[in-house]
């Protein structure tokens, strides 16, 4: 039984997808004005002539005033040396959480979560001192330390092999497999879309890192993509406003293209991590 | 364990290393660093930039905090409903969330130039001078905030969004047929059931206030006159800037007792209060 729909109510949802549209206008705009700043000479950055002149001026101006391709390349470094240690490191964790009942297994775990509050960038001040002890300032592998064991990787992987059905574990021990084994043929195969999730919020969330990569690097080798930028567009730097609009699209290009092509995938893992 | 001694290392340690610290006075060349009790705390509390970026962030919180849920509500309402170019809406909504704030904060700082900036620019044609949104202390914060709020929306939206989807459709054709009307049934039904959601939100909310300073070195570095800067903002000032490491530990203790409050007000108040089961 559908109830036809009466006038008022066709006007109401009509209003509603109109301010549902507006919103997002207003949403996306700033990132648009970014793009027409880029795109566009200095003197058209407040002058919206839909004729101006379209150039890559101001893409070739930041990348000769900063190496960019080089903060890029240690981003890259960075995340994906982070990515792989946390899921190496996070799935052997898990793994002995979720299936192993160890002496004080509770007190452990409850110690694991608390970096989900205490994440390392609220200590700057004493893992610096760390890093400075073992002399690891300004390397790549400094940035990325504190946050290769991550309490929300081990919790969110432990959910994963937890719902796992025993029957399965049970089975690959019959046909022969050692613990290692059994994690890697049945454990690590079946948490697949957590892997997927988990791999991409940790991405984002370390080419999005500031403050940490800030106070340990010091030279254009390690570097980030975030830092240079923050560097590069300081105030007191005096860089024209459209070349600064350049920089950052430039910095924020790689994820941003990633995000549009796979953006199920990305509001989906969110929304992943997120539940659980 | 490796991951056992990484976070013993990185959390751990130096969660309890920053106690001990905050316990010592600052080396010097004629004077090595010794125990002073709590002067350092005792420092603190005499410091008027303490009090105020505490205030600051108090005030952040509270600016930024229930404006982006409600937000955030009302995004995940819509595009929860099928409405021509949903995905394109949607993602209008997301993209701010996955820019780094280093990037949000430099688009931005255009837009709060004064008049070169675009905020001015808009405001000339209608007869308005220029403001210098930054640079004026009863205006940087409301600022800072506005971008926050951009930033942060439609990251919360998301989590509304997938929770709505949880809500069965029954429950709203049910109160359809008791001629109920849609506040009603938003208020009575969908907001208490969408309450685990707010909490998550909520706690990610106010971790990230405390945690998100990135914007700071772009848009204000704390300025005018500290009118801007928060806690974590101030830290780093302290022990990268002045080089008052222990002073800084004190003020990282205090960061960590609002964190571990709040941990505990999590666990034992308001779980009680959203899980009907």
């Amino acid at each position: 039984m559908k109830r036809s729909r009466s006038i008022s109510e066709v006007f109401q949802s009509s209003l509603e997808t109109g301010a549902a549209w507006l919103l997002a206008v207003l949403w996306i705009s700033p990132l648009v004005y970014a793009f027409w700043a880029a795109f566009h000479p200095g003197e058209y950055a407040v002058n919206f002539n839909l004729l101006a002149p379209l150039t890559l001026d101001n893409f070739r101006e930041a990348l000769s005033q900063a190496p960019f391709p080089r903060y890029a390349l240690n981003t890259f470094i960075l995340v994906s040396t982070i990515l792989i240690a946390q899921l190496v490191l996070c799935t052997l964790a898990a793994y002995a959480f979720a299936r192993y009942q160890f002496r004080g297994h509770k007190i452990a775990f409850a110690l694991v979560l608390v970096q989900l509050m205490i994440t390392p960038e609220i200590l700057i001040v004493e893992n610096y001192s760390t890093l400075a002890r073992f002399s690891m300032v300004d390397t790549i592998l400094g940035i990325g330390l504190p946050y290769m064991a991550s309490a929300f990787g081990i919790f969110l992987l432990r959910q994963a092999f937890k719902s796992t059905p025993k029957e399965l574990e049970e089975a690959a021990r019959l046909e022969g497999c050692g613990s290692m084994g059994v994690l890697w043929r049945v454990y690590v195969p079946l948490a697949r879309p957590t892997y997927l999730a988990y791999a991409l919020v940790s991405i984002s969330h370390h080419w999005n890192n500031f403050l940490w990569p800030l106070i340990v690097t010091n030279s254009v080798e390690t570097r980030p993509l975030t830092v240079g930028l923050g560097i590069f567009g300081a105030p007191e730097s005096g860089v024209n406003w459209s070349v600064i609009s350049a920089a950052t699209l430039l910095s924020v290009a790689p994820l941003l293209v990633a995000f549009l092509l796979f953006q199920r995938q990305f509001v989906q893992s969110f929304m992943y991590a997120g539940i659980k | 364990m490796p991951a056992a001694i990484l976070l013993i290392a990185f959390t751990h340690y130096p969660t309890v290393a920053t106690v001990i610290d905050s316990l010592f006075s600052k080396a010097t060349a004629i004077r090595p660093s010794r125990f002073v009790g709590v002067l350092n705390y005792q420092r603190m509390l005499d410091d008027p930039i303490f009090w105020k970026v505490l205030a600051n962030n108090a005030w952040f919180a509270l600016g930024t905090i229930p404006t982006s849920i409600a937000l955030a509500i009302l995004m995940a309402l819509f595009v929860n409903r099928s409405i021509p170019g949903r995905s394109l809406v949607r993602m209008a909504y997301f993209t701010p969330t996955v820019l780094p704030m280093i990037a949000v904060a430099n688009i931005w700082l255009f837009f709060y130039t004064p008049d070169i900036g675009l905020i001015d620019q808009i405001a000339s044609w209608f007869g308005f001078s220029g403001h210098n949104w930054l640079g004026d202390p009863s205006t940087v914060l409301p600022a800072i905030m506005v971008m926050t709020i951009w930033k942060e929306a439609g990251f919360f939206m998301i989590f509304y969004l997938a929770a709505m989807q949880n809500i069965p459709p029954e429950l709203e054709e049910a109160s359809q047929l008791e001629g109920a009307t849609r506040w009603y049934y938003f208020r009575r039904v969908m907001f208490p059931l969408l309450m685990p959601t707010t909490l998550f939100v909520l706690v990610n909310a106010v971790l990230n206030s405390f945690k998100l300073v990135d914007h700071l070195f772009v848009l204000t570095k704390g300025g005018p006159d500290n009118a801007s800067n928060l806690l974590l903002y101030y830290i780093f000032e302290t022990a990268f800037s002045y080089f008052e490491t222990h002073f800084a530990a004190a003020l990282t203790v205090v960061l960590l007792i609002l964190l571990g409050v709040m941990a505990l007000l999590q666990f034992f108040v308001l779980d009680k209060r959203v899980h009907y089961r």
